[in-house]
């Protein structure tokens, strides 16, 4: 098995360190009373579980594309999830205490923010968790497929290979393009598209939600293990109605061009709260204290 | 004091009225039209359909000249053309941007309607560039909203061009806002390649460009406004910088792509015109070639061959034959890929059909890169 992570992925640890090491020094300590404004941030639990998974990427089997792999897959603990992607009135205020970039999107207040791009999730998160103490971030594709439950769209293509490639090219884009042009891509207030049965909130409308996932180029054995993978951390899935693969600095998908796929139709946030360890919780606590 | 809305309809519609007097006055031919003779012709009604479609027709003339009746109806509508919800106050012939394709042969008669519903708040014409005289028919068509009327034009060159609106002094806000279609004028022994030979499609797509001019609020964002009225002093800004804000097929970012993706089969042969009012551009199909290609849309000039990209001046229409040959998806773009990618000018073509391995084959799929 040979795995290789470009530069960029080094970078983004690199980047994700230096978020981290800042989180020990209360930033905004002279602003705690906005820090208190924030309002509590609805959570569902998603309940420990198991469920087959299609594995993300682009896989290929005796030199010939084919869907990928699945695999059971167990959440033993469960997780705590947003119930409603971040607001475009949250991120604001990210914004205004200078820890992210201004949305491309132009929604306001309970509206989903859009227009955003995995580098501007990842700020997201890392500035909620400072001010909230707490451990927040972004979805693995495994997370965000379990808690999707049925509104999760299995991207595979049941296509034999006939030496044809154009038939996966054409299916893939006619199941993309499949009511893209009867959908209002304009940004909907939350819940517009209602809960699933984990109690999760518009999933699969029509903002596509950042995962921490990369994307992987693999090779298959005749048994569907995998032979060898690239990995490449530049880009990431984004989730929704169907898997999108991305670059971490696209804040707005775009088709066309050489790819002549269909772009998500928004780019959204969702995070995942991590049960706090004893020790984040004091070292909050102290920083706090501090400030 | 006059309101924007008086002032526009004031200017237009006096200087409309004197203009029509004069061209009547000025053009005794249209006094001595041989009614007889024409009135003999046969006529056809054709009910015009919304692009990137073509009413059906007839590629190699069947029997003699005859009148070709067709009708536009002005809608000034508010339109988004784009993804995230931008409208403009639009002008339109039909409702559609661009406005429908209508096919007659070369030595017909065609005879346009124009009506102007009394809703609408400007007065409209259209400057037909396949006729000859009164301003390409504009100056015999002024017509005021709650006025309709007709022109007859003979169709005496063979190939695709442009018609638009025309009013005084507010011609590029018209045509920009929307107001632009195509007339194709087929040989009446249909089309024939360098050599003479015939050439025949299974298929035609119109792909109007348009290029849209919106204005910004302080914050950046696209401005929307109630009228067209109340649009016209910050558009005419943003058109005299000569940057478009949007460069579209079919009157929308993403118009014919996804469901609305053009289609067709491999073998396949398909006529695409291509028209753009007002600026040039340089239709490319990724993937693919233009088998014979009228540049300049003049079917009395010999195709050119094996195009790759083909050159469609501002204010005309082109032509190109295209037969496909593998399957897959492909994208129709203007090759300045920063207007089809940034500003809009992308369409698909998703075309079915047998793989051919001997035009091309992926020789080894992607994988690490072998160690020497």
């Amino acid at each position: 098995m040979k795995a290789r992570v470009p530069a960029s992925i080094a970078f983004v640890a690199a980047a994700l360190a230096a978020a981290t090491s800042t989180l020990s020094i209360v930033q905004h300590s002279g602003r705690a009373p906005v820090a208190a404004r924030l309002a509590p941030v609805e959570t569902v639990t998603v309940v420990p579980g198991t469920f087959s998974f299609r594995l993300p990427g682009e896989y290929l089997q005796a030199g010939r594309p084919v869907d990928a792999p699945t695999r059971i897959v167990s959440f033993q603990a469960g997780f705590e999830v947003m119930k409603y992607q971040v607001g475009a009135g949250d991120y604001a205020r990210c914004v205004t205490d200078g820890a992210c970039e201004a949305a491309n999107g132009n929604a306001t207040g309970d509206t989903p923010v859009t227009g955003v791009s995995y580098r501007d999730a990842e700020a997201y998160a890392a500035w909620l968790s400072r001010r909230t103490g707490e451990s927040w971030r972004l979805p693995t594709d495994e997370e965000w497929s379990f808690a999707a439950a049925e509104r999760l769209h299995d991207d595979a293509l049941g296509l034999a290979d006939d030496g044809n490639p154009a038939i996966r090219w054409l299916a893939r884009y006619r199941s993309e393009a499949a009511g893209k042009a009867e959908r209002d891509p304009q940004p909907k207030p939350r819940g517009h598209f209602g809960a699933n049965s984990k109690g999760v909130f518009d999933i699969g409308g029509n903002v596509w939600e950042w995962t921490s996932t990369c994307y992987v180029n693999a090779a298959l054995r005749a048994d569907a293990t995998v032979e060898q993978s690239v990995e490449n951390c530049g880009v990431r899935v984004a989730d929704g109605r169907h898997r999108g693969y991305m670059s971490t600095f696209i804040r707005d998908g775009k088709s066309g061009g050489c790819a002549a796929g269909l772009a998500p139709d928004n780019l959204g946030i969702r995070l995942v709260r991590d049960s706090p360890s004893s020790v984040a919780v004091l070292k909050w606590l102290r920083a706090k204290r501090a400030g | 004091m006059l309101t924007r809305r008086e002032a526009l309809l004031g200017t237009a519609a006096g200087a409309a009225t004197a203009a029509l007097f004069a061209a009547m006055a000025a053009t005794p031919v249209l006094a001595e039209v041989r009614a007889g003779d024409i009135s003999t012709l046969p006529r056809e009604k054709v009910t015009l359909v919304a692009p990137p479609f073509v009413h059906e027709h007839q590629q190699v003339a069947i029997g003699g000249p005859k009148i070709v009746e067709f009708q536009l109806t002005v809608k000034e509508q508010t339109m988004v053309i784009d993804d995230d919800g931008t409208t403009m106050q639009a002008m339109t012939y039909n409702g559609s941007i661009p406005a429908p394709m209508m096919v007659v042969h070369e030595g017909d008669y065609l005879e346009l309607t124009l009506v102007n519903p009394e809703t609408n708040e400007m007065p409209h014409n259209v400057d037909f560039h396949a006729a000859t005289g009164a301003l390409g028919g504009a100056k015999l068509l002024d017509v005021n909203p709650g006025e309709q009327a007709t022109i007859r034009f003979k169709a005496t060159r063979a190939g695709t061009f442009v018609y638009h609106c025309a009013p005084a002094g507010m011609i590029p806000w018209h045509v920009v806002s929307g107001m632009s279609g195509t007339v194709m004028v087929l040989p009446r022994d249909g089309l024939k390649d360098e050599a003479g030979k015939p050439l025949k499609y299974d298929r035609i797509y119109y792909v109007g460009e348009n290029e849209f001019y919106i204005p910004r609020d302080e914050n950046g964002k696209f401005k929307k406004f109630d009228s067209l009225g109340d649009s016209y002093d910050e558009t005419l800004k943003v058109m005299r910088g000569l940057i478009p804000t949007h460069v579209v097929f079919n009157g929308k970012v993403g118009a014919l792509t996804g469901d609305n993706a053009m289609k067709a089969s491999v073998g396949e042969t398909v006529l695409f015109v291509h028209s753009q009012a007002n600026r040039d551009t340089r239709p490319h199909i990724i993937g693919g070639h233009g088998d014979h290609v009228w540049e300049q849309g003049k079917f009395a000039n010999p195709p050119a061959k094996d195009l790759e990209t083909w050159f469609v001046r501002g204010g005309s229409a082109g032509a190109a034959l295209y037969t496909f040959l593998q399957p897959g998806i492909y994208a129709y773009v203007n090759h300045n890929l920063i207007e089809a990618a940034e500003l809009g000018a992308t369409a698909h073509i998703m075309v079915e059909g047998k793989w051919n391995d001997d035009l091309m084959a992926q020789v080894r799929a992607p994988a690490p890169i072998a160690s020497y």
